[in-house]
């Protein structure tokens, strides 16, 4: 597989490593009346689907940044790339 | 029809026309006691005890392809009770005793062979690990030995020994472990469990399940819908798939593991052994092609098939650990999807639906677990209780800090 790094083009899917659900960023609040639920289902339960699947994947050997990858996970096709940090601002995660 | 040597001699003296089909091919009835969703080993194994061991018979096996075309039919066929936890060890002792008894108990030539299996030890530290994981093996009557570099050379001298990254220290043996031809298991478990009265209907998907205020009541498929008192779903890889048409969210992600398999040579490895370090096991079928694997591929997929760098990386293990393999072929190689959990082990429970039953979360290794996975869940079916041996296979272990973590990951399936 090759991922269509935003910044440093294609690069061979052997130089990430695969962390999972791009849902992962979606951290729960720690505050919340259900924290305590929403952290179980947040570390535990995944949508796991046959098909698109927004995944997070790591460039460690390369620059070093997170990347949020949507692929196929029937086909190994691989449809759309965006910085992982990118993704977390449109969602107003960060400054 | 009994299998035996007698009937394998008269029938090569009369040219073979007295075999019969080994199971049936009904059509599904309106309504079964119980309705097992997939026809691997688990299933099959399944419907096999429910019958067997609690007298329910009526009952179908619904397979949405052939009968062992799944993972029962992709593995490496290896068995083994070298498990560390509680939560584990005497499920997988007692699954290594069933297999032990198999061939007799349901009459059919699994090949079981109990070749002995060879993890082998790098370092002082590797050497602790596998010292602990022997003593926790002979506690569950398992039965390990601990190997200097001495007694592995004199098992397998074609080895690698003196490599600069991993030199050969010795190894853990397990000699009760060894391989079962894969398909056999399969065949074996639908002939039994069909001559008790069970239906196999293959070619026949399950679509959904119709629940009604919290009650299953049967399951949607290609081939209509079909009433049960209770549903078991048992489709290793395709769990999530499945379990989200009852609205489920799993602790399950799914990945692709690969196999491989050379031509065949004549016999040069008559037990199994794994280089843990360098992602690398192998056996030698009976038929001459050494079987081989290594880790997952690691991302999520539903392909059946992987990719070549991982091939890559099993083959450098290979040829790491024994260079002689250089000049051998590899004839195929194929993938299957498994159903890696959170912690790296399995799911035999009820779930929050009336009459719907999960079992799952085999990961990589449940073939090994076929006997009495199927006599654990057909226990939980017939009795509403959990085995003994199956207690904390449960499927909210994780709210409860429950988790069985043989390797100490965390919630990281692709590392398990
Ligand atoms: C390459 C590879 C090597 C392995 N090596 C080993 C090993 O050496 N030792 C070991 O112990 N384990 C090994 N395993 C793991 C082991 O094969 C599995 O854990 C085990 O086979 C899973 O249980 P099963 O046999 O019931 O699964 P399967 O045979 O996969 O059965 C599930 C069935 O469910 C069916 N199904 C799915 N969806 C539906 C639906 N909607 N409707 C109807 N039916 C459906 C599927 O078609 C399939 O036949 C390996 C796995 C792979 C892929």
């Amino acid at each position: 597989m090759i991922i269509n790094h935003p910044i440093l083009g294609p690069r061979d899917a052997q130089e990430f490593i695969y962390l999972g659900d791009a849902a992962l960023i979606d951290r729960p609040d720690w505050q919340a009346d259900n924290a305590a639920e929403a952290f179980h289902d947040y570390l535990y339960l995944r949508d796991n689907p046959a098909g698109q699947h927004r995944e997070l994947w790591f460039h460690e050997q390369g620059d070093r940044s997170w990347l949020v990858v949507t692929r196929n996970t029937v086909t190994h096709d691989i449809l759309n790339v965006e910085l992982a940090r990118d993704v977390a601002r449109a969602r107003g995660r960060s400054k | 029809m009994r299998y035996s040597g007698l009937k394998v001699i008269k029938e090569a003296l009369t040219g073979h026309k007295g075999w019969r089909p080994t199971w049936r091919n009904p059509e599904p009835k309106a309504r079964y006691d119980v309705v097992i969703i997939g026809g691997g080993g688990h299933g099959l194994a399944t419907a096999y005890y429910l019958a067997k061991n609690h007298g329910i018979t009526n009952i179908a096996v619904v397979e949405k392809g052939w009968i062992g075309g799944g993972n029962v039919g992709r593995n490496t066929t290896i068995v083994r009770s070298n498990y560390l936890l509680d939560g584990n060890g005497p499920f997988y002792e007692m699954s290594l005793k069933l297999w032990e008894g198999l061939e007799q108990d349901f009459n059919y030539n699994a090949m079981v062979s109990q070749r002995g299996i060879l993890n082998l030890v790098h370092s002082d530290a590797q050497r602790d690990a596998a010292r602990r994981r022997g003593n926790a093996m002979i506690l569950n009557g398992s039965g390990a030995e601990l190997l200097d570099a001495k007694g592995v050379r004199a098992m397998y001298p074609f080895l690698n020994f003196d490599s600069a990254r991993f030199p050969i220290k010795g190894g853990l043996l397990h000699r009760r472990g060894g391989t079962v031809r894969h398909d056999a298991v399969a065949w074996g478990y639908a002939r039994g469990a069909d001559l008790r009265g069970v239906d196999i209907i293959q070619n026949c998907e399950v679509t959904g399940f119709r629940i009604e205020n919290g009650k299953c009541l049967g399951v949607e498929t290609s081939k209509g819908f079909i009433g049960a008192s209770k549903v078991a779903s048992c489709v290793a890889g395709s769990s999530s798939r499945v379990m989200e048409k009852a609205g489920m969210r799993l602790p399950i992600e799914s990945h692709v593991l690969q196999a491989f398999v050379t031509e065949g040579l004549k016999p040069v490895l008559d037990g199994v052994i794994t280089f843990g370090a360098g992602h690398f096991y192998c056996s030698q079928s009976d038929k001459g092609g050494l079987v081989f694997g290594g880790d997952l591929d690691g991302y999520n997929s539903y392909a059946q098939r992987g990719n070549l760098p991982v091939f890559e990386d099993v083959v450098e293990g290979g040829m790491a650990l024994i260079p002689a393999l250089g000049r051998v072929r590899v004839l195929r190689s194929w993938g299957g999807i498994v159903d890696m959990s959170m912690d790296g082990s399995p799911f035999i429970d009820k779930t929050h639906i009336d009459g719907l039953y999960f079992n799952g979360g085999w990961c990589y290794g449940g073939f090994k677990a076929t006997p009495a996975s199927g006599w654990c869940y057909a226990h939980l079916l017939a009795t509403g209780q959990p085995h003994d041996v199956a207690t904390d296979f449960r499927l909210d272990r994780f709210r409860h800090g429950g988790m069985i973590d043989e390797k100490g990951q965390g919630a990281q399936p692709n590392l398990h």
